[in-house]
């Protein structure tokens, strides 16, 4: 079995992050680090891995070249290799333009499934594993809280707005799971060690070779910071907040 | 006027997804709203006359072996089948799980740019505008489309336009669904026995966090938000310390909201939880630390212990009802 986990890194949730005013493009300029979404994604590849002598887990990622941090804790957590696609021509892709280039990406490893996060926290749009599937002419089967990965099949169990539901995809296919999914190991200190001899390769888009070439263009034509919320009314409880703010409510005409 | 073809979703009982109102609302704002819905073979007529009365001017009802049972395929075929008839300039889908899988691998195969997880669209000329909000609101972006039909997944509850009623045409194309799909193998109704309204869209959200002190306590945030009516929210640190069921997290991760009220109870305010309910316009914080973060947005703060200030509300809010 060979798997492709496709992973990102942003800026940590925990910092204020910022959009550049004039691209409206996220500004990677600060702490950056491996999407939590996909350390999950990837802990699914490696539980099948440590039951499954033989299997061969490879990181996927497009980005700058920051993004070899992020790679090597892939490695570290127990990845077997990393593809980096790292190409000046690419700053400021958007999700169709991302997606095809992973695509391809993906399709020289001849895997036969490939892992995402079902979002990132920085863009959100949760869109890429769905277009990488479609470019892959592969089955999604995205969402999932819990994965089984079998040789020939994934199992998996998704939220719905009234429940949840079981479904399975046959190999090869494209999954993607949730923040419920498995939490992710912590890299070993032997994992740290043996990381470093691990082979990342870097690819640009010339290397990949044919990149789709109707893949549709967004263009931002505006970025606007959102006003700060003025100063609210603070009180602190002498016995009397809960009528207090009661009376807020009524008199805000919010109950 | 120019076709805008919206994907309607539909329910495990085969009726309109609560989604409905909102796709054919926000495509009424760009062009002439068609509605196209995946069925099983020989259903879905009934469905002709309730799209009507929402906006639809023309209805494609796609008959496809397996809707209900795949995923994405019927209504990816059915699209895509929709759209070669219609030749639409938008095509509009809900941001749910399966609208964003079916516009996303639309987008592709038409090679049609997408723009995700909209909260307004509008027209400029003959461009398609979308605005999103970003970064948990801290940010609201304009996009547009440089090719193609624009293919747009809509935030849930963030369009609330409504279209006016059409006495709409309709047809029906058959459609097979791809050789390989996910198959449904069974589904599982959550019997909460609860009649709160659902977290993502509510119009009021009363959220509780570790404040709270233990998961008995956090009946306090179930109390109020039945007194209100509102959803019930909780923090991540809530979710992590078991007072409450994961599909309640609000933030980063979880749920974002943008309520008309939102009040946080024993919540901090982390960076994360912010980003996902400070777009609520109004917002009410009750919390015993006064340096909490939350107060920096609380348009209301109260500094005191939530296990007294609760029931006193609770009790305040009776009294205004009896009254």
């Amino acid at each position: 079995m060979k798997i492709a986990v496709l992973v990102k890194q942003v800026p940590d949730t925990g910092e204020q992050r910022t959009l550049d005013p004039i691209t409206g493009l996220v500004d990677r300029r600060g702490e950056n680090v491996l999407d939590e979404i996909n350390e999950r994604a990837l802990e699914v590849a490696l539980r099948y891995k440590d039951a499954n002598k033989g299997t061969e887990v490879v990181v996927v990622s497009m980005g700058p070249d920051t993004l070899t941090k992020g790679l090597r804790k892939a490695l570290s957590m127990g990845a077997d290799a990393a593809l980096q696609v790292l190409d000046d021509a690419l700053a400021g892709a958007d999700a169709g333009r991302t997606a095809a280039v992973l695509a391809c990406a993906v399709r020289s490893l001849a895997v036969d499934v490939v892992v995402a996060g079902n979002e990132s926290t920085d863009g959100r749009s949760g869109v890429v594993p769905a277009m990488v599937a479609e470019h892959l002419s592969l089955p999604l089967l995205s969402a999932l809280d819990a994965v089984e990965l079998s040789e020939v099949e994934v199992l998996g169990q998704r939220s719905t707005a009234t429940g949840s539901l079981r479904a399975s995809v046959p190999l090869p296919a494209v999954i993607s799971v949730t923040e419920r999914s498995a939490e992710a190991r912590f890299p070993s200190f032997k994992g740290i060690m043996t990381a470093k001899r691990k082979v990342l390769t870097v690819m640009s888009v010339a290397q990949l070779g044919q990149l789709p070439g109707n893949t549709g263009q967004t263009s931002i034509l505006s970025t606007l910071r959102s006003p700060a919320r003025p100063a609210g009314r603070r009180i602190v409880d002498e016995g009397n907040a809960g009528h207090e703010l009661a009376q807020f409510l009524r008199s805000g005409s919010l109950i | 006027m120019k076709n805008v073809l919206t994907l309607i979703e539909t329910t495990d009982t085969s009726e309109l997804g609560n989604t409905t109102a909102g796709l054919l609302g926000a495509a009424s704002r760009i062009g002439n709203p068609v509605a196209v819905v995946a069925v099983a073979p020989g259903h879905g007529s009934a469905l002709v006359g309730q799209l009507g009365a929402l906006g639809a001017t023309h209805v494609i009802l796609a008959e496809c072996e397996g809707t209900g049972s795949l995923l994405v395929a019927p209504e990816l075929e059915a699209l895509s089948a929709a759209a070669r008839q219609v030749d639409p300039v938008a095509v509009i889908a809900a941001n749910s799980v399966a609208g964003r899988d079916v516009a996303a691998r639309f987008a592709v195969r038409a090679g049609a740019g997408l723009l995700a997880d909209v909260v307004a669209v509008d027209t400029d000329g003959d461009a398609i505008v979308a605005t999103h909000s970003v970064l948990g609101g801290d940010y609201t972006v304009k996009a547009t489309i440089t090719s193609g039909p624009a293919v747009i997944t809509v935030r849930q509850g963030a369009i609330k336009d409504i279209a006016p009623a059409a006495t709409p045409t309709s047809a029906t194309v058959i459609v097979t669904p791809g050789s390989t799909a996910a198959t449904i193998l069974s589904t599982t109704l959550e019997t909460t026995g609860s009649n709160r309204p659902e977290l993502r869209g509510a119009t009021r959200v009363v959220a509780g966090g570790r404040g709270l002190g233990s998961a008995e306590n956090f009946i306090l945030v179930d109390e109020l938000a039945d007194k209100l009516g509102a959803a019930v929210g909780a923090s991540r640190a809530a979710v992590d310390a078991g007072y409450v069921e994961q599909g309640a997290q609000v933030g980063q991760t979880g749920v974002s909201v943008s309520p008309d009220l939102y009040i946080a109870l024993g919540i901090s305010g982390a960076i994360q939880h912010r980003a996902g309910m400070q777009t609520a316009k109004t917002i009410v914080a009750i919390n015993s630390d006064a340096s909490a973060p939350i107060f920096d947005v609380a348009d209301f703060g109260v500094v005191g212990d939530v296990l007294t200030v609760v029931p006193q509300l609770i009790s305040a809010l009776g009294a205004q009802s009896d009254s």
